[in-house]
């Protein structure tokens, strides 16, 4: 790693404390660490109210953490549909914001609609399932598994698709 | 494992670890390979796994890589492993940095599952209408019979070949061996061109012949300059993590307290990148994001380098900024040079589109003396700009000029460099020929009766490339006919059917050598199969010339096998058949070969430097497997001066004892006089309307020979992109996404849209050798006087073919600039 990831890292740390998102994780929904069902072939991943879809700014990237405390992720109602979009308009998204690339936290950019890193400078894009627009990634960003109840207008959080960096699985 | 991709499994304590190159581009990163038994795998805690981490926990960031792609399932005599590739922190190369292509080495890696499930794993023969795998033995009765037919009948000049030349896969010094004896020694023959380019020729004739080798710095020395100077080059997509590692932090000042401390007595500030390139390129975007006031871009024409340099040796001169003492003791020439080359700012400004302001402001930052009075340290790095532009021989020869006049090589922060595409590895017995001959332009005119094309594909990689194919396609279908005809016959009788539809029907036989079917594969008649780095080992040197082995860890598919030893059966066979009728004398051309194993090729090429081209040079006798191994992924840099305690001592710059690569041992100017575009490309400008630029982006590989079978890949660019201005775009009623049809007077090929406001008003940019969507269908035959193409002169109108749906639904088209 290079000095300059160092410098850049903390800069844009910083940056994204002071962008305050608000956070949207209730800690008991988070998983826990437990024993492996021999017999499953998916991850035990918590399903977690993230948010209520109407209350979701548009264009504005919303903090939580899922599957636990230390895996960082964004929501963002993008305000048009998109692939793989949630919620009454299909336009509710979410990702995973640790880069792929070696772990760095990626900042919603809402003037171009994507995803920045400022470590060694890999875009994503919001709206096309977190695809590496470039960079240095060999995969794209993370997409967490929304499903969207009209009744209760609710957000939930149900799974991942991609391996969150520094993970060698999404449950910890 | 899930199909979400979503964990990967852990190599344990005491796993297999093995040091592995980087097979791709020229930078060279240090990977290493884990390899343990299909099965089992570590635990999380850190003393269960053999990285040493504890994954009960989340990893912070930038403490390494671990993805699905880095991981993979492969067979080793017989037996399943798993394996997982991660990059080295201690290597200094890259310092634990991976790239998009590097951080996928372990997917390409066979699995019979796997992305590469189609690699070729026997010879495959097209007889009647279809392809047919067969057995070495009967793959070489074919090969080696009808390459004696044409030895014995129409000599080696009926024997042509494209090949490659360089390192990493697809090359090494063991296969450059192997392949050039085979060419070169045996066959004798001249009638072989590279990869990429239609002839036997450097891409950087002119300064060889100024004595001065293109790898002449080390990337250290980008640390160190006071200045530097990236002419068309994109260094972040094409040479990422030396860009990352050892450019990015001179920028923003982190390497200064190296500086001060290599040079004491000079001043000392962050570094200044000069960027000379007509396109706002993903590293000028980067480079101003991090120090804007640090980076001047000079946007300049297309095709007018030559005028650039011209313009500012001049103006150097003018200011008395060039170096005399130096000129006059270690050089000859440059009063004719500066004469011949003399161009004024106002007429540089006005050609290259460059400001007087600008350029004076370049020529301040890089050859100004410094505030200590000391003459800046300023490397000048290059490369498809120069190495694709207007007349290779004659930019050369104006950078050149200007550097030497400026004392910009043999210090240390300074140098004269190509960057480079690939790694190199180039060990071959002297080509055979007085001079280069334009290979495709023979082809085309019906010369030549059998082709090989060996680890490289010339449909996607070669300029005029639709008459070339079309060529190559209705001389293939010749022999095609000929074969479908040969009823219950055995080899003989194809050989001759062959030898037949070659010699009186204009037909060419066509042989590929690599690791896939490919593209090129589509017109040939038999298909041999290779192996790469990983499955062989392998040996390279980087762009700083450091040469690392890669160190093999599994079996090749099937029967494939490295290069070298397919140069050798091949080889052996000929020698076999010619001591079977007696004839001693050709038998003896093709003795040499009783090569076991890769190594066996490198102790015959690489550590006898006697009288053959080797990057080694002539010490290259000291290198050894058991050597280069203990050296890990930091090698040693070529050439090597000694062997001492056990460790190889290499060189980190040349020229710093000012002994230039000429006869009189001083580097040499050449005039370069500004001469404008050629006929045949200004034909092209005059007549079309927009400027096809091309080049590559940093997702895809050469010619997508891996990428082309990785979602991640394809779903990105599922056909080559061109980048066009949006207002042009608009006025075409073209939209990203759009299939669009590219042509001019050359041929037509079809690219999808990406709009992209910092392309100015008329210029494109096409990205180069894809699979689907080829630039080369438009590129012009022009090349300079070495048979160089103008890759980047390329001129042609666009029009909207159709509107894929698909493609604006997957597909981003977002700004790929990060600001």
């Amino acid at each position: 790693m290079s000095q300059l990831s160092r410098r850049s890292f903390i800069k844009l740390s910083g940056a994204g404390v002071a962008a305050g998102v608000t956070s949207l994780t209730p800690a008991s929904a988070l998983a826990k660490p437990e024993s492996y069902n021999p017999g499953a072939t998916t991850l035990p991943y918590p399903q977690m109210d993230i948010a209520k879809a109407k209350s979701l700014p548009k264009n504005k990237a919303v903090h939580f953490n899922y599957p636990d405390e230390s895996s960082p992720c964004t929501v963002i109602r993008m305000g048009q549909p998109v692939p793989g979009g949630v919620g009454p308009d299909m336009d509710i998204v979410a990702y995973s914001t640790l880069c792929t690339h070696m772990g760095c936290p990626v900042s919603y950019d809402p003037d171009s609609r994507d995803f920045k890193c400022p470590c060694h400078f890999s875009v994503f894009d919001s709206e096309k399932m977190g695809q590496m627009v470039t960079g240095q990634a060999t995969e794209n960003l993370p997409k967490i598994r929304l499903e969207y109840d009209a009744g209760s207008d609710s957000v939930t959080a149900v799974g991942i698709d991609g391996l969150i960096f520094g993970r060698q699985a999404n449950i910890l | 494992m899930s199909h979400n991709k979503d964990r990967v499994p852990l190599p344990p304590v005491g796993a297999q670890k093995t040091n592995m190159t980087c097979h791709f581009c020229i930078v060279g990163c240090g990977y290493h390979v884990y390899k343990w038994p299909h099965g089992t795998e570590g635990g999380r805690a850190p003393n269960e796994n053999a990285l040493g981490k504890d994954f009960r926990k989340q990893q912070p960031p930038l403490s390494g890589s671990m993805t699905p792609a880095m991981v993979n399932v492969v067979e080793d005599n017989g037996k399943k492993f798993n394996i997982m590739i991660q990059s080295d922190k201690e290597c200094v190369v890259n310092q634990g940095l991976t790239s998009t292509r590097g951080g996928q080495m372990a997917t390409i890696m066979y699995n019979a599952e796997g992305i590469s499930r189609d690699r070729l794993k026997y010879p495959r023969l097209f007889t009647g209408d279809d392809w047919v795998d067969v057995s070495w033995d009967e793959a070489m009765a074919v090969y080696a019979g009808v390459t004696k037919r044409m030895l014995d009948t129409f000599g080696p000049d009926s024997i042509m070949f494209n090949a490659f030349d360089h390192g990493g896969a697809g090359g090494g010094f063991e296969n450059t061996w192997g392949s050039g004896k085979l060419m070169f020694s045996a066959l004798k023959t001249r009638m072989v061109r590279i990869h990429n380019r239609p002839a036997y020729n450097s891409e950087c004739h002119a300064t060889r012949d100024m004595g001065i080798g293109e790898l002449n710095n080390s990337y250290e020395d980008s640390e160190l300059a006071d200045t530097i100077m990236f002419i068309g080059a994109n260094a972040y997509e094409t040479q990422t993590n030396y860009f990352l590692a050892h450019a990015l932090p001179n920028l923003t000042g982190t390497t200064i307290a190296k500086k001060k401390a290599w040079f004491k007595d000079e001043t000392v500030e962050n570094g200044r990148f000069i960027l000379v390139d007509p396109r706002r390129t993903l590293t000028t975007a980067i480079c101003q994001n991090n120090a804007k006031d640090n980076v001047l871009h000079l946007q300049i024409n297309p095709g007018t380098d030559t005028a650039l340099f011209d313009g500012l040796l001049t103006y150097v001169a003018d200011k008395g900024w060039h170096d005399q003492d130096f000129i006059d003791q270690h050089t000859t020439g440059f009063d004719k040079a500066l004469k011949a080359n003399h161009m004024s700012l106002d007429n540089c400004s006005r050609i290259t589109g460059i400001s007087v302001a600008d350029l004076e402001k370049a020529a301040d930052w890089a050859y100004k003396p410094k505030k200590s009075g000391h003459r800046p340290r300023t490397a000048h790095l290059y490369e498809k700009g120069i190495i694709w532009g207007n007349d290779n021989y004659r930019i050369q020869s104006a950078l050149v000029d200007l550097v030497l006049a400026t004392h910009n090589v043999g210090r240390r922060g300074t140098g004269v460099c190509r960057l480079g595409g690939h790694q190199e590895g180039y060990a071959r017995p002297p080509y055979p020929g007085k001079q280069p001959i334009y290979i495709d332009q023979e082809i085309i005119r019906g010369n030549g009766k059998m082709l090989t094309v060996w680890a490289c594909n010339a449909f996607q990689s070669t300029l005029n490339a639709q008459q070339y194919r079309q060529t190559l396609y209705r001389r293939a279908n010749i022999v095609r006919d000929a074969l479908a005809q040969v009823r219950g016959g055995g080899v003989e009788s194809m050989v001759d059917a062959i030898f037949d539809a070659v010699t009186n029907h204009g037909g060419l036989f066509i042989t590929t050598i690599d690791l896939y079917p490919t593209k090129f594969a589509q017109a040939s008649h038999l298909m041999l199969p290779a192996a790469h780095p990983g499955e062989m080992n392998l040996t390279s040197m980087n762009g700083e010339r450091r040469m690392r082995l890669s160190d093999k860890f599994m079996d090749p598919p099937g029967e494939a096998m490295p290069d070298c030893l397919i140069a050798a059966k091949i080889a052996n066979t000929l020698k076999a058949m010619y001591e079977k009728e007696g004839n001693k004398k050709m038998a003896g051309r093709f003795s040499g070969f009783d090569w076991k194993t890769e190594e066996d090729s490198f102790n015959d090429g690489f550590r006898k430097p006697e009288g053959i081209d080797s990057q080694g040079g002539d010490t290259g006798h000291l290198v050894t497997y058991e050597r280069l191994r203990t050296q890990g992924n930091n090698g040693v840099q070529l050439p090597v001066r000694e062997y001492r305690e056990g460790q190889l001592i290499g060189t980190e710059m040349i020229y710093s004892d000012y002994k230039f690569s000429t006869s009189d041992g001083k580097a040499h100017f050449l005039p370069a006089e500004w001469t404008g575009l050629p006929a045949m490309v200004e034909s092209q400008r005059k007549k079309y309307r927009f400027w096809i630029n091309n080049g590559r982006t940093n997702h895809i590989w050469q010619t997508a020979y891996h990428d082309q079978r990785i979602d991640f890949r394809t779903k990105r660019y599922p056909m080559a992109p061109i980048e066009i201005n949006p207002e042009d775009a608009k006025q075409l009623g073209i939209e990203s996404g759009d299939v669009v049809e590219v042509f001019n007077d050359f041929g037509a090929t079809f690219a999808m849209a990406y709009l992209e406001p910092d392309m100015k008003r008329g210029h494109t940019f096409m990205m180069f050798g894809y699979f689907n969507g080829n630039v080369g269908d438009v590129v012009t035959s022009w090349t300079d006087r070495n048979y160089i193409p103008y890759y980047k002169g390329t001129w042609a109108d666009i029009r909207k073919v159709s509107s894929m749906k698909d493609y604006k639904e997957s597909v981003s088209f977002k700004r790929r600039r990060y600001i």
